[in-house]
C-alpha cells in the first residue's frame, strides 16, 4: 500500500482536483465511459495477447539463444538485436503498413497484436535466458546423471526453477508493454487512447481526458504487478531467500503489533 | 586432463580414487557416466561400450549413480519428490510405486522423516544422504561418488560415510573420489593414485597407505594423513 500512499501525496491535487471534479469534466468522463470502457477492453485484449505469445516466443529464443547450433543462435540474436535497436512504434508501422507490400495486409488489431508479440518475445527472450544461464550447472548434471533426456532435465529441472527466478523481471516487461499497446493507437486500433485522443479533441478537453486514462492505465499495471508479486510468493517456498523473506516479514509483524501495544 | 589411464572395476568391488587436486581423479568418474567426453579410449561397464557412437547417452547415464561435492538436490522438490523424478520419467513408474521405492531408500539412509522437506530445510548430510538416494532409485549397477564429503563438516561427513560403508557392505559396485583415507582403509578394496593424470600407484588400502612406493605418493599421503 506505501508505494501507492506516496504517489497521492506527491500527486499534485490541489491542482489536478479543480479540473477533475468541475461538473463538466464529471460529466465528459460519465458520457464517454462506454467508450473508453470499451477501448480498454481492446488495450487488455492487446496486452495479454502480446503478453502470452511473447513468453512463449521468449522461450523459444531464449532456447536458440543457448543452443548449440550456431545457426539458431546467430538468427535469435540478430532478431533480439533488431527489435531492441529500433522503436517500437517503427516496428507497428514496418508489420501494418510494411508488409502490405508483399501483399500481406492484416486488419489493424491482428497488426498491432503481431507486431507487440514479436516485440516482447525478443526481451522475454533475454529475460529468460538470464534466467535460464542462473542456474548452476550442477543441476543439469545431476539431471543427466540420473538418465533423463536433456529436454526432460530442462523441462523438470532447469526451466521451473529459471521461470520462478524471472518472474520479477518478467513482470516489468509486462507493465512495459501493456503501456506501449497505447502504440498501436498510431495504426487506428480503436484502444484506450484512441478513443480518449478522439474525444478529446473533439471536446478540447485534452487535460481532463488524458489525465483520466493516465488513471486508468495506472490502475491495469498496479493490479498486475500486485498479481505478479502473489504468484512470486505461491510459487514455493522452496529457496533461502523467500524463506528469510518470510521470516523477516513475521518478525516485523511481530514488532509492529508490539508497537502498537505500547 | 587424462593422460592415458587404465583401470577395471569388478563387480562389488569399492575402489578409491586419490590425488591431489588437478590430478584427473575426478575426470575419470566424470568419463564414466559421460559428463565428460574422453577424446579417445574406451569405457566398457558390464560388458557395453559407453563411447560407442551408436550409444544413446542418457540410456548410459540410467546404469550409473552420481553424488556429487555440491549435493545438487533439486531446490523445487521436495526430498521425496528429487528421488520419485527420473524413476517416474525414465523408467516410466507410477507416482505409487515410485514413491514407495523412494520411503524404501529414504528409511536406508536415515531419512524416511524428512520425505517432506525441502531441501533447504535439511543440513548438509542430510542433503548429501537425500542425493545418494536420488542415485540408488534408479537401480544402479555402478555409484559414483565426487568428493561427497567435501563439502561437510565432520559431523556430517561421518553420518555420509556410514551410508557408503553400509552401501559398500551390501555389495554395491563404487568408485569413490575422496580424501577421507579412514575411509578408505575401512571401506575400500582398492586405492588408485593418480598425479598428473596418470595411475602412479594401486593397490590394497593396507599397503598403499603404509608402503607407498612412489615418491609423489609418500608426499601426497603425508599431506593428508
Amino acid at each position: 500500500m506505501t508505494p501507492l500512499l506516496l504517489l497521492f501525496k506527491l500527486f499534485p491535487v490541489r491542482i489536478v482536483l479543480p479540473f477533475l471534479t468541475a461538473q463538466s469534466s464529471i460529466n465528459l468522463i460519465i458520457n464517454s465511459m462506454p467508450k473508453l470502457l470499451e477501448g480498454a477492453k481492446l488495450s487488455l485484449l492487446v496486452s495479454a495477447s502480446s503478453v502470452t505469445a511473447g513468453i512463449c516466443l521468449g522461450i523459444i529464443i531464449a532456447c536458440a539463444r543457448l543452443s548449440k547450433v550456431k545457426l539458431f543462435k546467430s538468427i535469435a540474436g540478430a532478431y533480439v538485436a533488431f527489435v531492441r535497436g529500433t522503436p517500437m512504434i517503427v516496428q507497428i508501422m514496418i508489420v501494418h503498413y510494411g508488409l502490405t507490400e508483399f501483399g500481406l495486409t492484416l486488419p489493424a488489431l491482428a497488426s498491432g497484436i503481431v507486431a507487440l508479440s514479436l516485440n516482447s518475445g525478443a526481451y522475454m527472450g533475454e529475460v529468460f535466458r538470464g534466467g535460464i544461464q542462473s542456474i548452476d550447472i550442477g543441476q543439469t548434471q545431476a539431471g543427466l546423471s540420473l538418465g533423463l533426456t536433456p529436454f526432460q532435465v530442462f523441462r523438470h529441472i532447469v526451466f521451473p526453477q529459471a521461470f520462478r527466478r524471472v518472474i520479477p523481471s518478467m513482470g516489468n516487461e509486462m507493465v512495459t508493454l501493456t503501456k506501449d499497446s497505447s502504440l498501436v493507437s498510431y495504426i487506428g486500433v480503436a484502444e484506450l487512447t484512441y478513443r480518449a485522443t478522439l474525444i478529446a479533441s473533439r471536446t478540447y478537453e485534452y487535460f481532463t481526458m488524458y489525465i483520466g486514462i493516465a488513471i486508468v492505465y495506472f490502475a491495469i499495471t498496479y493490479i498486475l504487478s500486485l498479481l505478479l508479486a502473489r504468484l512470486e510468493r505461491r510459487l514455493g517456498p522452496y529457496d533461502q531467500d523467500s524463506e528469510s523473506e518470510k521470516v523477516f516479514r513475521r518478525q516485523s509483524g511481530a514488532e509492529r503489533r508490539v508497537g502498537v501495544g505500547g | 586432463m587424462l593422460k592415458g589411464v587404465s583401470v577395471s572395476v569388478a563387480k562389488g568391488e569399492v575402489v578409491v580414487l586419490i590425488g591431489a587436486s588437478g590430478s584427473g581423479k575426478s575426470t575419470l568418474l566424470r568419463c564414466v557416466n559421460l559428463l565428460e567426453e574422453p577424446d579417445s579410449g574406451q569405457i566398457f561397464i558390464d560388458g557395453v561400450e559407453v563411447t560407442s557412437k551408436d550409444v544413446v547417452k542418457h540410456r548410459v547415464r540410467r546404469d550409473t549413480g552420481m553424488v556429487f561435492q555440491q549435493f545438487n538436490l533439486f531446490p523445487h522438490m521436495r526430498a521425496i519428490d528429487n528421488i520419485t523424478l527420473a524413476p517416474m520419467r525414465v523408467k516410466g513408474m507410477t507416482r505409487k510405486e515410485a514413491e514407495a521405492l523412494a520411503m524404501e531408500l529414504l528409511d536406508k539412509v536415515g531419512l524416511a522423516d524428512k520425505a517432506r522437506s525441502w531441501p533447504h530445510q535439511l543440513s548438509g548430510g542430510q542433503q548429501q544422504r537425500v542425493a545418494i538416494a536420488r542415485a540408488l532409485a534408479m537401480r544402479p549397477k555402478v555409484m559414483l561418488f565426487d568428493e561427497v564429503t567435501s563439502a561437510l563438516d565432520p559431523g556430517m561427513t561421518s553420518e555420509v560415510l556410514n551410508v557408503m560403508k553400509e552401501l559398500a557392505a551390501e555389495g554395491m559396485t563404487m568408485i569413490v573420489v575422496t580424501h577421507e583415507m579412514a575411509f578408505a582403509r575401512e571401506a575400500g578394496d582398492r586405492i588408485i593414485f593418480m598425479h598428473d593424470g596418470i595411475i602412479v600407484e594401486e593397490g590394497v588400502p593396507g599397503e598403499i597407505l603404509k608402503h607407498p612406493r612412489h615418491p609423489a605418493t609418500r608426499e601426497f599421503l603425508s599431506n593428508v594423513l
